[in-house]
C-alpha cells in the first residue's frame, strides 16, 4: 500500500473504530436499562451536533492556553500511538523503538489530562488531574513491565519484530499476566471503567467537570480512541497481529482489534469505580511484582528455546 | 526536498522550540505554565535526539521528562510561596546576576560549540548509533555501573524504609497480629 494513504487510512480506521465502542456502549446501556434497541439512542450523531454548537461556558480565570492544549492532547496521543501499529505490512512510522514509542505517548497523557484539570481553575477539575496523576504512579510501572515482556521474547522493540517473532504461538499464551495487566492499564490511561475516578461522578465529573461544547466532545472522543488504540496495539504485542487461516491479514487484525475493543467497551459499566488510594496499593504491591515475575518467566522461556 | 535540507530545518525549528520554551520559563507568571514549557524544552530535545537516530535515547528523554515535569508540577504548587499556584508569580530572584549567568553560559557552550575546529568524520556512523554512544561513554566501566544502580535502588529503598514514619508494628500492633491492619487508607491488598 503507497505509504501517503497509510496515515489517512489510520486515522478512519480510529474514528470508525472509536464509533464502534461508542455504539456498542451505547447498546449495552440501553440494553442495562430494560430498554428496546432504537437507532435513534444508538446513534451519537445527535449529542456530537450538539456539543458542536454549544457555546462554550468558562470560569472565572481560566488557563485557556493549557486547558485547550490538554482537551486536545487526548486524540493526538491516540493518534500518535496508531503510528507505530502496523497495518497489514506496513507502518506509518517505521520506529525501531514502536513499543517505547507508545509508553511515550501515553505518559504524554500524564501531563494531557492533568492540564485539562488545572486548566479549568476548578477546584474539582484540580483534584480530577491529581488524581489522575496518583493513578498514573500506580499503573505506569506494570504497564512498562508489561510492555518489556513481548519486547524480551522478542529480543527488539520494534513492534513488526514482535509479531514476527509470535509465529504459531501467541504471545498472550506464555505471557496471559502482561497481556491483561496491559488490558488494564489502557483502561486505566484512558480513565475508563474502574479507572474513571478522575472523571468521576462524585467529583461532579471531575475533569470534564467545567468542560463545554467543542472542548468537552474532543475530550470525550480522545478517550475512545485512547481505548482503540490500546485494543489496536494490544493485537501485534500479544495476539500475533495479521496471523490466522484462510483471511487476509488485515482483516484478522481488525477482527482482533474489534475483539478487544468489545472486551473492554463490555468491561466498562460492569466493574465498579476502584479509589485511586486503593488502586495505588494494588499497582505496587500486587501488580508491580506480578509482572516482574512474567518479565521473569519470559526471559526463562526465552533461554530455554535458545538454540 | 534535499533530506539534508529537510533535517537541517526540522533541527532548527527544534532548537529554537528548546531554546525558546527554556527561556519563557523565566518569563512567564504561572508554575503551571513554566512546569510545562520546561518539559515542551525537553521534548524538543529528544526530538533532536531523533534526528541524531539515537531513537531509544530521544523517547526515553521525552518519557521522563514529562513524567517528572507533571509530578514536579504538584510539588511546585504545593511547596512554593504561591499558595496552591494560582497567584501569578515569578520564577527568578536577583534577575540582573541570574540573567547574565545564564545567557553568558549559553552563549559560551553555543560559541564553543561553533568556533571549535571539529575533526573531518572518518568512515560512516555505526548500524546501532545508541549501541555505539553506550560503549563510548560507559565502555568497561558498564559492569560497575550496572552494580551501582543497584545500590542506588537499594539506597533509595532503605532512605525511605528508615524516613516512613509508620513501621509494621504501627499496621499490625505490637504483635503483629491485629486483623484488619491499621492502615490510614482501608482498602486495597494485603491483611
Amino acid at each position: 500500500m503507497s505509504e501517503l494513504l497509510l496515515a489517512p487510512l489510520a486515522l478512519l480506521l480510529l474514528a470508525g473504530l472509536a464509533l464502534v465502542s461508542v455504539v456498542a456502549d451505547r447498546a449495552l446501556l440501553a440494553r442495562a436499562a430494560g430498554r428496546r434497541l432504537a437507532l435513534a439512542e444508538l446513534s451519537p450523531w445527535p449529542d456530537v451536533a450538539r456539543l458542536l454548537v454549544q457555546r462554550r461556558r468558562t470560569t472565572t480565570a481560566p488557563d485557556a492556553l493549557l486547558w485547550r492544549t490538554g482537551g486536545a492532547g487526548l486524540l493526538v496521543a491516540a493518534a500518535l500511538m496508531l503510528a507505530v501499529v502496523p497495518i497489514g505490512d506496513s507502518v506509518i512510522a517505521d520506529l525501531p523503538i514502536g513499543i517505547v514509542w507508545f509508553n511515550a505517548m501515553d505518559v504524554l497523557l500524564w501531563a494531557f489530562v492533568w492540564l485539562v484539570g488545572w486548566g479549568a481553575a476548578s477546584a474539582t477539575a484540580l483534584v480530577g488531574g491529581y488524581r489522575y496523576l496518583a493513578q498514573a504512579l500506580a499503573y505506569e510501572l506494570p504497564l512498562m513491565f508489561a510492555l518489556t515482556a513481548p519486547a524480551v521474547a522478542a529480543a527488539s522493540l520494534d513492534v513488526r519484530e514482535v509479531v514476527a517473532a509470535q509465529g504459531d504461538r501467541w504471545h498472550v499464551v506464555e505471557m496471559p499476566i502482561a497481556f491483561a495487566v496491559f488490558l488494564l492499564c489502557v483502561a486505566a490511561f484512558s480513565l475508563w471503567g474502574p479507572f474513571r475516578a478522575p472523571a468521576g461522578s462524585d467529583l461532579a465529573g471531575g475533569v470534564l467537570a467545567e468542560t463545554s461544547g467543542v472542548d468537552r466532545l474532543l475530550l470525550l472522543a480522545g478517550r475512545h480512541a485512547l481505548v482503540v488504540a490500546g485494543a489496536a496495539f494490544a493485537v501485534p504485542l500479544f495476539l500475533g497481529g495479521g496471523a490466522g487461516p484462510l483471511l487476509p491479514e488485515w482483516t484478522w487484525q481488525l477482527l482482533k482489534t474489534l475483539a478487544v475493543l468489545l472486551l473492554l467497551v463490555v468491561v466498562r459499566r460492569r466493574l465498579p469505580v476502584l479509589r485511586p488510594e486503593r488502586f495505588a496499593e494494588v499497582g505496587w504491591v500486587l501488580l508491580v511484582p506480578l509482572t516482574l515475575l512474567q518479565v521473569l518467566v519470559t526471559s526463562l522461556i526465552v533461554l530455554a528455546e535458545a538454540p | 526536498m534535499n533530506e539534508d535540507v529537510v533535517t537541517t530545518v526540522v533541527f532548527v525549528l527544534l532548537a529554537l522550540v528548546a531554546v525558546g520554551f527554556g527561556f519563557l520559563v523565566f518569563r512567564v507568571d504561572s508554575m503551571a505554565r513554566a512546569t510545562f514549557a520546561l518539559a515542551v524544552s525537553f521534548v524538543a530535545v529528544g526530538g533532536i535526539l531523533l534526528l541524531l537516530d539515537l531513537d531509544y535515547l530521544g523517547v526515553v528523554v521525552v518519557v521522563m521528562m514529562v513524567m517528572e515535569m507533571a509530578i514536579m508540577a504538584v510539588f511546585m504548587i504545593a511547596y512554593m510561596m504561591n499558595p496552591a499556584g494560582l497567584m501569578p508569580m515569578s520564577m527568578y530572584h536577583d534577575k540582573p546576576r541570574a540573567m547574565s549567568i545564564a545567557v553568558g553560559t549559553f552563549v559560551v557552550l553555543a560559541g564553543g560549540a561553533l568556533l571549535v575546529d571539529w575533526p573531518e568524520r572518518q568512515g560512516a556512523p555505526p548500524d546501532d548509533v545508541t549501541e555505539q554512544v553506550g560503549l563510548g561513554i560507559m565502555g568497561s566501566h558498564m559492569l560497575v555501573m550496572m552494580g551501582i544502580g543497584a545500590v542506588i535502588l537499594s539506597t533509595i529503598v532503605s532512605a525511605l524504609v528508615l524516613a516512613s514514619a509508620r513501621s509494621r508494628y504501627d499496621r499490625l500492633g505490637d504483635d503483629l497480629k491485629a486483623r484488619p491492619a491499621r492502615d490510614p487508607i482501608r482498602g486495597g491488598v494485603g491483611p
